[in-house]
This record gives structure tokens, C-alpha cells and sequence, in this order.
């Protein structure tokens, strides 16, 4: 069964006169333990098809399902409590809170779900990082391939079963983005997590078993590198 | 883990990470300015009331022209109140038997008990000072203790002997003041003490005679509030014929100062509310802004709308609770302090604080972030988790304006209570408006101008430019700075010029005596004994003593007045005058007044008081009863008297010669060398129907009384002054995200730090000279509104305050953005485009 099903998925915004279509009847269904990139020019609709597949936005038609759940039969705070249990993310700018250590800002969410062992696990999170030694600093005194290790660690330290990333080595420089993916990739094997990422880097986009390519808000194609077959949607 | 819990972590860390040190700090400081003031003016009026008091005898004064029932003392009893009783009567004293040939004069006696008098301390004259000391304790049974006036015009010495009614009784005794004085200063008969044990031996309180039964009480040991309660009792239980005084009720001279000082001091509070309303809606609008993101973060991390709602509002009422509590322990601190700095200066002991004044600033300050801080923050839960992806996202709706409608209610109500006056609310609040107005209008003017303006040089354009991109920001920032700005000329210039002409108003040279009961053929040799003792010219001042009979052609009602002291000033004789010249103690604010060639039929002038105390107006035509014969006119001006400065003032002048051919007497005041009391026996000697009254006790009371305000009101700037530098920091720190973004963008363009340093001080030195402009301008017109309308004194237009406004407010404001923005030009732009992004 996959874990996450995305069907016939639209999303139309309003500017101007016309109408304009971001995401275009998109439908595709990722199996639990991939790891899938979403790849695609600017303006392809990436972004906007992460936020959709987390329920932080709402589609004009179509629908999303995580394990089995239509994120459409929930109200925004069943869907949060839905992020809480099942989702981890990685963003592009981090999105560290800059009033928080880089240990508060691993044990957030763990705090948020009530874990009353927030701060060891936590801990034990950003050691997995390799910045136990910069428990104590706050976000603005960390490099950024540091920063994106603390969120890393964050996301992953909710125990997930699907990781949602946004261009997250679109901030580093191309060392400093391998480190992040490697340890990525090594989580991601380690914890069996599913990984849906959005990029424009090749070489990350390289790495994944599955690649997903959106071209003006459609999915032009699909491929599986496992399976080896190669889909091109018709247009 | 519990929201409370989490929630009180965010607090410590966003504590520990400085996230909330300015709102912290407004908040604890409006707190400890409101409670400073609080609870100092609350001890300090205890104080004054208290000093003032020593002219009572007690703190209220219950009087009755019957015996008065035992239930007043017994109910002050009762409530642990202490009390004594007076009874007053006249009567004819002179020497006993063979004593003299003197002629018995008319005396006002005055029997006492044992704990006469419960506040102050009767002065006996004394033959090695002139001041005299005070008496222990009252006349013995048999002994009687005239004062001064009586001793001189009988030539007593102690161990003489007067004859009181049927009684023969010794001097003991020559007293000089006694405390008990609230009968008025004009009531020139010379007075005796005696033991109330002797009054039946005197045989003088028979039916018919007038006397007064007065019950003096006092809260010596009691709790503050039983005075209060049992005033309210007595006032319900007053029947005809009797009345309460409280010190509200003594000379104008001293209560008009009374007020004076409140009035002051509750200016004072007024301000810091308002300055600390201010800096807590600047630092709530900033922490919204830097928090959108962890809003929408902790939202996208699973959050509910109502739970990321209740962890801010959480945070934000355990915060507003701390730092009120702190404010509220501050402000105990800090008015400790000034009772041990004003205790080395003033005599007066100032009575323990008491609690209302910390209920109140603790109050204060969390009403201040529940008005000011919470409405905008619960846009932080409508914030869209979708944010944590597209930064370009609106910003949720806060309800602009709408949101601090409830901090505009709670600081309205705070005014009213604080002020209690609503005049004093009404210009304050009234101000604060005109200025917000002002200073939005203002920046749109300068927009408008900007686009015109030749361009000078990248720095001063950029810097401009910047003003021109944040219409709004700019607008509130110039208003905030405008505010502290107006609020610390108001407390420093303003308050200044306020204070001195106050003082003005009753120079050292004020008069000290007061010589009245000169007749006609008298005036030409008392006005030159006066002027030599004065050393200069002494005016002397007719005067005819006539009752208000008939208004409008219509019998003058008395018994419509309900209010008592309307209807005692209604009942009694008016003392008028003809005077050619308006004193310069008067101001005329309705009609006109005479020219000094006027004839006797120019009409009359009223005491603006008094008019509205007793309905009448303008045009009006009033008929005075002067011993019998009848004079009518019509009402020509109002006038403002100003009471307390000690000159002779009537509440009803004519023209002159209108009062011509009525019985006259002639008054004057004068100011001879304290101490010299040489003056006064010598004056009754030459002319002894001529009373020569002594008011240098009470002049040194008030001018005393007006010695700890200025000194209260200094230190109550102090705090004010805290206050105005916190609204400059969070005005610009409201603004320093963007400018460490814009300063990042432009050096990564290339520009060097002084260029962008430049730009920055161009731009605070504008938004600085602008708000020194405002501020100038509110100042100076509530200055003149406070002056005119609240303390009734005249207000002096400083042109040089407006350029001291503008210049100190450029500078102060350029020095505070570029302390305030210095480490943001000096760290790497990438650093800051990081953080920022």
C-alpha cells in the first residue's frame, strides 16, 4: 500500500483576470521507504505541490492521502495533529527559530507532541548530526551547512514516517550540500523513512530511486529507477 | 507535555534570547512609575493633608450651633478615632476687679479639654524668642491664656487676672498662635483659652447666647480608612444647624494650593501612562513581526490554531504578571527611597505607604498588555503554517487600529481614575490625539515634499527615501518619538515654567499680615505706617460688608442651594469693594472691566466661583442690602482670583464711588521682617480698633507645602524621563529588522558603512526633528491649556523651546538609531541576509 497517494491534484490561484493553473491535475503514489525527488524549472509548481502534500495549503480539486487518510476530510487542526504524528521537514532557509538553541529547536517539536524525554532525545539527535558540541548555540551562530544539519535533526527527530524536503541544499555551496544529503540519505535508510524531496539539483534529484518532473504544472514524467521503467506522461 | 508548560520554556527562552527585554522593561516600568507616583502621592498628599490638618486642630472638625449629641464622639470612638470638644462663644473679657480701667473688649472664648488640640501645638509667647514655644498640655482649672491681640490691647501679664462672665480667672499664659484658625483669616477678635471644667462658673452659656459646639477628631492611632468612613457617617447623620469641616473646607489659601499640588502631581502619572502605554504597543508590534515565523512553524509542526493561540497568550500573561509584580516591588523601592531623601528635607513624616497604590500599578501594567500587547498578538495564531514555505505570504490580518481600541479604553478609564478631574483627562487624552493626527499628517506632508526635493547625494536620498517606503511605520515612529519627546518637555520646560510661575504667584515677599478694621479717618495714618514697615507703598482696600437680596429683580432664594458650602456662601454677607485698577492677582476671563475713569454706574465684577456657585451670569443684575440701603447693577465682568496669594481679594468689586456714603472699613496686607512683633503693638497701640492679623504661619505652611511638591514632581520626572528614553528604543528597534536587511542588501551592492551611516542618520535626524516639531508644538499648546484651564495661572510662550524640540530631538534621535543600528552596519552582510532571509 503506498503511503502517500496524490490524485488528480489542482490548485488554481486567482491574479489578474485569468485564472491561473499552478498545479494541473497531478496524480502519482509513492510506496513507504522511497526516497523521490520533485524536480522541475522554477515556477514548475514544486513547491506549491509540497505544500499540498502537507496539508499546510488546500487544493482547488483532487486530493492528497497519507496512509490512507484524505487530507481533505480534515480541518486544519486535525491536519496539524496529522503533521505532528506523520511529517518531518526540511526547508531551504532552515527555518530555525532564531530565539532557540539549536537543541531547543530539536526538542520543539518532540515538546509539542508531550515527549516528556524531549531534551535527551533531542540531544541524542544532534549528537547523530555530529553538533553535540554546539547544543548551546543559537541559529545565527552556525554556519549554514550547520543550520540545515540542526533542522535535519529536527525533522527527524519527530520519528516520521514521511520526510517532506524544499531545495534543501538550495542555501549551501556544493560541499557543504553533499555533507547534507549524504547524511539525508543515511537517516532516511537508517529509520526505513519515506522521503519526498523538491529540487532543482541533478545530483541530489540523481540519488533517488524515483523522479518526478512537473513542466507548467503538470507531471510530464515519472520515473523509477528500481524498476527501471521510465513513464512519460502523455501531455 | 502541558501548553503551560511548553509555553512558560518559549517565555525563558524568548526572555533569555532578548526577544521580549523591551517589552519587559516597558511593562515593569510603567508599573513602577505608576506606583512610584502611586503610591509617593498618595503619602505626600497624606502629608500635605496632614500638615494642613495643623490648621484644624484635628482632621475633620464636626460644629454645631446646639450641644452636639454624644453620638459623634461615640462613633468616632468606636471606630478608634480620638476626639475632643470645643465649645466657642463671645463675650465681653476685661480686668477683674481693680485691676485697670480698661474697658472689657469683645473676646472669643474658647473652653477646651485635656487632648486640645489632637493635630498641631498651641504657641505661648515666650520673652527669649520671638517665635515662642509650644504649650504642654491646656490652661489649668482657673487659668486663663489670653493671646497676643488681648494681652496687648489690656497690657495682661501672666498672673493678672480677667474677669470671664461670673468667673475671675489668672493668666497663665500668653499664647501667640493656636491651631484652630478654620473660622477664616478675617476674623480679627482676640481670643482666650480656658479650661472647660470653668464654663459653669462663668455662667455665660445661657439660653440665648451664640455659641459653638465643635467636636474636633483626629486618626492618631487609627487605620487610614476610619477617618474616611466615619466622615461619611457623620456627613448622613449632619442635622440643621450643623456641619463638617475637613480641611477641603479651611482658607482658600491653603486649599487652592492642596489642589494645585494634586493636580501636579496627577499630571505627572498621566504622562507616564501614557509614555509606557506607547513603548508596550511598539515592542508588541515588533515581537509580532519577528514571530510570524516561529508562529507558522510551531503551526506546521502540529500545532492547533487555539493551542499555538494559548502558548503566546500564556507567555504574554505570565510575562505582563511578573513584570507588573516587578514593577509593582520597584516601585516600593523607589518611593522608600524619596520618603529617606525627602525625610532629611521636609519636618513633615510621611505616613506608610498604603496598598492601593500597588494594586493600582500592578493593575496598570497588566492592563497595558492586555490592551496593548494581546490584540495584535492573536494574529500570531491566524498566522498560515503555509508561511514556513512562501515567506511572501500576507501577513495574517492584526485589526489595525480596532486592536488597541481596548487599550485605548483601559488607558481612557486609567486617566479618569488617575486624574480624577476630567478636565485634566480630557486635555491630556485630547493631546495624545491631536498629536497621533498630527504626526500622520505630517508624514504624508513630508512624502509629498520628498518627491519634490532636488536630489542631494545618494546618502541624504536614500535615507529620505526610506521615510517616503514606510509611510505608516514612519508616521507611528514620528508619533512615538513625538510622544516621549512632548511628554518630557511637558514634565521638564512646561512643568519648569508651571512651577515657577506657581511660585511667582506667592513671591518670598508675600504678605504676612493682614491689617484690617481701619476706619475712613484712619486710612491716611495707617497707610504710612504700613508703608514704613513695609519699606514701600501700601495699598489699603475699602470695604462694605452687604447681602446678595435680590437677582434679577427677583427675591435672591438662598434656600434653594442644597450643596451646604453653596448655601453658606449664599446665606452670609459678601465683603465688597471699589477699586479703580483690576489687582494683578485677578484676571478677567468674561466681559470687560471698567477703565480706571469709569463713573460709579459701570456695574459690577463677580468671582468667577462664586458666579457659578451661585447661578448668576453675566448681565445679570444683582441688588446688595447695605445696612439698610439698597444697591443695584448689573453684572459687567467674571474674574479669576488667583486665592493663594495672600493679597486681599473680594469676590465682588464696583466701580469706584459706587459704594460712597455706605459704612466702610479699610484693609490692607503688608509684609514686615518676621519676627518683628514690634509691629503689631505698636500699630494697636496708636490705633487700637485696627486689627493687625499674622499670617506668616500660614504663609510658611503653604510655601512649604509648595516646596515638597516641586520636589515630588522632580523626582516623578525622573521616572517619566526612563520612560520617554524606552519609547525612543522600541520606536527604533520597531524598525531595525528592516534596516539591518536594507543596510545588508547595500553593502553587498557596495556601499561602504559611512555612506549607509549617513543614510541612517539622515533619516533618524529628520524623523527626529519632525517629532521635536510636534512635540514642541503639543507641549506648548497643552502647556497653555493646563496653565489657562487646570492651574489657573498665566502661560508664557517660549519660542526657544521649539528650537531646543527640534535640534535635541534630531540629535537624540540620530545618536539613539545609530547606537541602536551600529553593530547591524558592522557585522557581514551574508550573516545578516542569512539570519534575515
Amino acid at each position: 500500500m503506498s503511503l502517500l497517494v496524490v490524485d488528480k491534484l489542482t490548485k488554481t490561484v486567482h491574479s489578474g483576470d485569468a485564472p491561473l493553473t499552478i498545479l494541473d491535475a497531478v496524480s502519482f503514489a509513492i510506496a513507504p521507504g522511497t526516497a523521490a525527488a520533485i524536480v522541475g524549472a522554477s515556477g514548475s509548481g514544486k513547491t506549491t505541490l509540497l505544500g499540498l502534500m502537507a496539508g499546510l495549503d488546500l487544493p482547488t480539486a483532487g486530493s492528497v492521502a497519507i496512509d490512507g487518510v484524505s487530507l481533505a476530510t480534515l480541518d486544519e487542526d486535525a491536519r496539524a495533529a496529522l503533521r505532528q504524528r506523520m511529517i518531518g521537514f526540511v526547508f531551504q532557509s532552515f527555518q530555525l527559530l532564531p530565539a532557540l538553541t539549536a537543541l531547543e529547536n530539536v526538542m520543539l517539536p518532540l515538546e509539542l507532541a508531550g515527549r516528556a524525554d524531549a531534551a535527551a532525545s533531542a540531544r541524542e539527535w544532534l549528537a547523530r548530526v555530529g553538533l553535540a558540541p554546539r547544543a548551546t548555540h543559537y541559529p545565527r551562530q552556525l554556519s549554514g551547512g550547520e543550520q540545515q544539519r540542526v533542522a535535519i535533526a529536527r525533522a527527524f527527530a519527530g520519528e516520521p514516517r514521511l520526510l517532506l524536503a524544499d531545495e534543501p541544499t538550495g542555501n549551501l555551496d556544493q560541499a557543504t550540500g553533499g555533507d547534507v544529503v549524504d547524511l539525508m540519505f543515511r537517516l532516511n535508510a537508517e529509520r526505513g523513512t519515506t522521503l519526498v524531496l523538491v529540487t532543482h539539483d541533478v545530483g541530489l534529484a540523481a540519488r533517488c530511486s524515483r523522479r518526478l518532473t512537473l513542466s507548467g504544472g503538470r507531471l510530464v514524467r515519472d520515473e523509477d529507477v528500481e524498476r527501471s521503467d521510465a513513464a512519460t506522461m502523455a501531455p | 507535555m502541558g501548553t503551560l508548560r511548553l509555553a512558560l520554556r518559549m517565555l525563558l527562552r524568548d526572555l533569555r534570547a532578548g526577544e521580549l527585554t523591551v517589552l519587559a522593561a516597558a511593562l515593569v516600568l510603567a508599573a513602577a512609575s505608576i506606583g512610584s507616583v502611586g503610591f509617593f502621592a498618595d503619602r505626600v498628599k497624606g502629608a500635605l493633608a496632614g500638615e494642613a490638618n495643623l490648621l484644624l486642630g484635628g482632621d475633620v472638625l464636626v460644629a454645631s450651633d446646639r450641644e452636639l449629641p454624644p453620638a459623634f464622639a461615640d462613633e468616632a470612638v468606636r471606630r478608634g478615632l480620638t476626639t475632643t470638644p470645643v465649645l466657642r462663644f463671645s463675650s465681653m473679657v476685661g480686668r477683674a476687679g481693680n485691676d485697670g480701667d480698661a474697658t472689657p473688649i469683645l473676646t472669643s472664648v474658647k473652653a477646651v479639654t485635656g487632648d486640645y488640640p489632637l493635630r498641631g501645638a498651641i504657641t505661648l509667647a515666650a520673652a527669649d524668642t520671638p517665635d515662642g514655644r509650644a504649650a504642654t498640655g491646656i490652661p489649668a482649672r482657673g487659668v486663663v491664656w489670653p493671646d497676643t491681640r488681648l494681652a496687648t490691647r489690656l497690657a495682661l501679664k501672666p498672673g493678672d487676672r480677667l474677669a470671664v462672665g461670673d468667673a475671675t480667672l489668672t493668666v497663665g499664659a500668653i499664647f501667640q498662635q493656636e491651631p484652630e484658625v478654620s473660622q477664616g483669616l478675617l476674623t480679627g477678635t482676640p481670643r482666650i483659652l480656658i479650661n472647660a471644667a470653668d464654663i459653669a462658673a462663668t455662667h455665660l452659656l445661657q439660653p440665648g447666647n451664640r455659641a459653638t459646639w465643635r467636636l474636633l477628631v483626629a486618626a492618631r492611632d487609627a487605620p487610614r480608612g476610619a477617618l474616611d468612613a466615619y466622615t461619611a457617617w457623620a456627613r448622613e447623620h449632619l442635622a440643621a444647624g450643623m456641619q463638617l469641616q475637613s480641611v477641603r473646607d479651611l482658607q482658600p489659601e491653603v486649599r487652592q494650593t492642596l489642589e494645585r499640588a494634586e493636580k501636579f502631581l496627577g499630571l505627572a502619572a498621566l504622562v507616564a501612562v501614557l509614555l509606557s502605554a506607547v513603548a508596550v504597543a511598539l515592542a508588541s508590534a515588533r515581537y509580532l513581526r519577528r514571530h510570524l515565523d516561529t508562529a507558522a512553524m510551531v503551526r506546521c509542526l502540529g500545532a492547533s490554531r487555539g493551542r499555538a493561540l494559548a502558548m503566546f497568550v500564556v507567555q504574554f500573561v505570565v510575562l505582563g504578571v511578573v513584570a507588573s509584580l516587578a514593577g509593582t516591588v520597584l516601585a516600593l523601592g523607589g518611593q522608600a527611597l524619596l520618603a529617606v531623601l525627602l525625610r532629611s528635607l521636609a519636618a513633615t513624616d510621611l505616613p506608610p505607604p498604603a496598598a492601593l497604590p500597588g494594586v493600582v500599578a500592578f493593575t496598570t501594567g497588566v492592563l497595558l498588555l492586555l490592551g496593548f500587547a494581546l490584540p495584535p498578538l492573536t494574529a500570531l495564531a491566524g498566522v498560515a503554517p503555509l508561511r514556513v514555505l512562501r515567506r511572501d505570504l500576507p501577513r495574517p490580518r492584526t485589526w489595525g487600529w480596532l486592536a488597541y481600541a481596548a487599550g485605548a479604553a483601559a488607558i481612557a478609564a486609567m486617566i479618569a481614575w488617575q486624574a480624577q478631574d476630567a478636565t485634566l483627562g480630557a486635555i491630556t487624552l485630547g493631546g495624545v490625539a491631536g498629536l497621533v493626527a498630527a504626526s500622520g499628517l505630517a508624514a504624508w506632508l513630508l512624502i509629498a515634499l520628498l518627491k519634490r526635493l532636488p536630489q542631494r547625494g545618494l546618502t541624504w536620498r536614500f535615507g529620505l527615501a526610506n521615510l517616503a517606503r514606510r509611510p505608516l511605520g514612519s508616521s507611528l515612529t514620528i508619533g512615538a518619538l513625538a510622544m516621549g519627546l512632548m511628554a518630557l518637555l511637558l514634565l521638564t520646560v512646561v512643568r519648569d515654567d508651571l512651577v515657577r510661575t506657581w511660585r511667582a504667584s506667592l513671591p518670598p515677599d508675600a504678605p504676612n499680615h493682614f491689617v484690617i478694621n481701619v476706619l475712613p479717618e484712619q486710612v491716611d495714618g495707617v497707610r504710612a505706617a504700613l508703608s514704613r514697615a513695609a519699606g514701600k507703598d501700601v495699598t489699603l482696600y475699602p470695604m462694605v460688608r452687604g447681602r446678595l437680596v435680590d437677582v434679577n429683580g427677583k427675591p435672591f432664594d438662598t434656600a434653594r442651594f442644597t450643596e451646604a458650602r453653596a448655601r453658606r456662601m449664599a446665606e452670609r454677607e459678601f465683603n465688597l469693594s471699589s477699586l479703580a485698577t483690576l489687582p494683578s492677582t485677578n484676571r478677567i476671563v468674561a466681559g470687560t472691566f471698567w477703565a480706571p475713569d469709569a463713573g460709579p454706574d459701570a456695574g459690577l465684577s463677580m468671582e468667577e466661583g462664586i458666579a457659578k456657585q451661585l447661578d448668576l451670569k453675566l448681565g445679570d443684575r444683582l441688588t446688595f442690602d447695605i445696612a439698610g440701603q439698597q444697591v443695584t447693577a448689573p453684572v459687567t465682568s467674571l474674574r479669576k482670583v488667583d486665592w493663594d496669594s495672600f493679597q486681599p481679594n473680594f469676590f465682588t468689586l464696583f466701580p469706584p464711588h459706587a459704594l460712597d456714603g455706605m459704612p466702610t472699613s479699610w484693609l490692607g496686607a503688608v509684609r514686615v521682617p518676621p519676627g518683628d512683633r514690634t509691629f503689631v503693638s505698636s500699630l494697636v497701640a496708636e490705633y487700637p480698633n485696627v486689627l493687625a492679623i499674622d499670617v506668616g504661619d500660614v504663609l510658611h505652611q503653604v510655601q512649604s507645602i509648595m516646596d515638597q511638591v516641586s520636589r515630588a514632581i522632580e523626582f516623578v520626572f525622573l521616572f517619566t524621563l526612563v520612560a520617554g528614553v524606552l519609547v525612543l528604543q522600541a520606536a527604533i528597534s520597531a524598525t531595525q529588522d528592516e534596516r539591518r536587511y536594507d543596510a545588508a542588501v547595500l553593502r553587498t551592492l557596495g556601499a561602504s558603512q559611512r555612506q549607509l551611516r549617513l543614510a541612517q542618520t539622515a533619516e533618524f535626524a529628520v524623523q527626529g526633528a519632525i517629532a521635536g516639531l510636534l512635540a514642541a508644538t503639543g507641549a506648548t499648546i497643552s502647556g497653555w491649556l493646563l496653565a489657562d484651564r487646570v492651574f489657573n495661572i498665566k502661560f508664557a510662550l517660549d519660542p526657544w523651546l521649539f528650537l531646543w524640540a527640534v535640534a535635541g530631538g534630531a540629535v537624540a534621535v540620530a545618536a539613539a538609531g545609530w547606537l541602536g543600528t551600529r553593530e547591524a552596519l558592522k557585522r557581514p552582510p551574508v550573516a545578516v541576509l542569512r539570519q534575515l532571509a
